[in-house]
């Protein structure tokens, strides 16, 4: 596996001023207005605010699925949307991992995650599926090579997944509440492998989560973002040092970012029902 | 978790023999006591089997058949003509269908006249059939094609729409090309419901190769040298009062199409392994 040595230099996004309006059944809504965040290259990003925010159709636009209506997203310096071309052109530096996972059921585990490089022409699928085997051990995927994502547990289907994106070198992984449907001691085990597989990369992560004490345990730094329309309220810096174990979960410190964060998630929680809305 | 991966690595197991014996007992007696029932209401004269011939006398005019070289032709002609004329179904209908399921235009285009024909019976294209067509033949498996092709074609379209967006997204954002999703992602999403498609519709082919058989004239009597294939066999047996054969000619299709449907549920499962999982 090619780790990408030092401090990543690559995969800074620059989030500026962007608005996102689109036009529903009862009129146009403004999801994301005047959203402005610097994620810095090589950095755990976490995102959390409340249910239908719009931190997914953040991710969808740096992931160029959906287009932007004001503003522009960067990555490294060179601009992926702004005012002259509204959607980002979906491509392998920027790989998504789905909330319910989008694992090919069609295709064994091990063509999965040798999709990547061989629909980009990178690799033959002979060189593919031997990078995949080994990204696949690395990250403790043995013995599920050639089972279909349909006969492996759940947990093992969101870490071949991870490892599938990976593949691709991307310089941002954006996983949007990729362990929502697991249980709470399946995702403790994932999240250690999250954080394994992301010291060897050293890869952006951009992570939605509604899950607190996952968004501190794993971030560098958490955003907490406003309720529709969705832009940054506050940015923690969750000063524990990586590489960090479930050992910290206990710290005092964890404890106090705990609250802090609580807080103030938990005030835009409730303008978020006041207001009456519904997950996206 | 690894409990669960050794028990997916391994070669699944077979379903055990006393399970396979359960189920051929069961289907024993459910086929008994229908044909106890049928022989009991045909020889009491009970209302609506009454005027039925009961299971021994069916019996007694099939076995005769059963060495009869005219039957097995019969059996021969229609198989051929089911065949043919669903392959023909498939072979138009599938990329029809997937053309109308990835593109607006020709969905927009073609759905309209697609929706008009398709609640026109087999029975009704029959005459239609006769004039269009050069030769017997072709008239014949029109009718069944028309039985299929359908069926096949809303499978394809429902299949291809109901893949889930967040796998042409993934694909998208690994870098595929316009062909690399159709080829990877549309094409093994759609198999599924190609595979449902194709199992009624085969069952649709045999429902209406009476129809289409009573185009052909067949030929000769009834018992011997029939050759007009199953559905005309049963046409020609109406038209010469014989009951008994027709009751043979149903319980004929009836088989075909049982044994036609578990060959295409075969062949699914054998195209989509990864269904097999579950």
């Amino acid at each position: 596996m090619n780790a990408r040595g030092d401090m990543a230099t690559k995969g800074a996004i620059r989030i500026q001023n962007v608005d996102k309006m689109y036009y529903a059944r009862e009129g146009a809504v403004q999801a994301v207005s005047d959203c402005s965040l610097d994620i810095r290259a090589g950095e755990i990003c976490m995102i959390v605010g409340p249910s239908g925010c719009g931190k997914t159709t953040l991710l969808n636009a740096i992931a160029g699925f959906h287009d932007i209506t004001g503003g522009a997203i960067y990555l490294d310096g060179e601009m992926l949307c702004g005012p002259d071309r509204p959607k980002a052109d979906p491509g392998p530096d920027r790989v998504v991992v789905f909330q319910n996972g989008a694992l090919f059921p069609w295709k064994t585990n091990l063509e999965n995650v040798a999709f990547g490089p061989v629909v980009q022409g990178r690799l033959t699928k002979a060189q593919a599926n031997e990078k995949a085997r080994g990204m696949m051990a690395d990250a403790g995927l043995v013995g599920v090579e050639h089972n279909y994502p349909g006969e492996v547990s759940s947990g093992m289907r969101r870490r071949v997944e991870i490892v599938r994106a990976l593949m691709n070198d991307p310089k941002v992984l954006l996983l949007d509440e990729p362990f929502r449907a697991l249980d709470s001691l399946t995702k403790s085990v994932m999240h250690e492998a999250l954080l394994e597989i992301y010291y060897k990369n050293k890869v952006t992560i951009f992570f939605i989560t509604h899950d607190l004490e996952e968004a501190i345990f794993l971030g560098h730094r958490v955003a907490i973002m406003t309720t529709r329309p969705c832009k940054p309220k506050k940015i923690l810096d969750v000063d524990i040092p990586h590489p960090r174990d479930y050992s910290v979960l206990t710290s005092p410190r964890f404890r106090s970012l705990m609250e802090e964060t609580v807080n103030a998630v938990h005030e835009e929680a409730v303008k978020a029902f006041e207001a009456g809305e519904k997950e996206m | 978790m690894s409990a669960i991966v050794a028990s997916a690595a391994q070669p699944r197991p077979r379903p055990g023999q006393s399970i396979f014996r359960h189920h051929v007992v069961r289907a024993v007696i459910s086929i008994s006591v229908f044909i106890l029932l049928w022989e009991l209401g045909s020889r009491l004269k009970a209302p609506w089997v009454g005027e039925v011939p009961p299971p021994s006398v069916v019996l007694d005019t099939w076995i005769p058949l059963l060495t009869d070289q005219g039957y097995w032709y019969s059996w021969y002609q229609s198989s051929r003509r089911v065949l043919s004329g669903f392959l023909a179904a498939m072979i138009i209908g599938i990329p029809f269908g997937l053309a109308m399921a990835t593109s607006r235009v020709f969905h927009d285009l073609t759905f309209p006249v697609f929706e008009i024909l398709r609640p026109i019976p087999p029975l009704a294209w029959v005459p239609a059939a006769i004039i269009f067509w050069p030769t017997q033949e072709l008239s014949i498996g029109f009718v069944i094609f028309l039985g299929a092709i359908f069926t096949i074609m809303l499978n394809v379209i429902g299949g291809a729409r109901s893949i889930d967006v967040r796998f042409f997204q993934a694909a998208r954002s690994m870098g595929s090309s316009n062909w690399d999703i159709f080829r990877r992602i549309v094409l093994p999403g759609v198999l599924p419901s190609i595979v449902v498609g194709c199992e009624v519709g085969i069952g649709i082919t045999w429902n209406v190769v009476v129809a289409a058989e009573m185009i052909s004239g067949g030929g000769g009597a009834i018992q011997s040298s029939a050759g007009g294939g199953l559905g005309f066999f049963i046409w020609n047996s109406y038209i010469g009062f014989s009951y008994p054969h027709i009751v043979v000619g149903m319980i004929s299709i009836g088989i075909a199409g049982y044994i036609s449907s578990a060959i295409i549920r075969r062949l699914g499962l054998y195209v989509t392994p990864w269904l097999r999982v579950r």
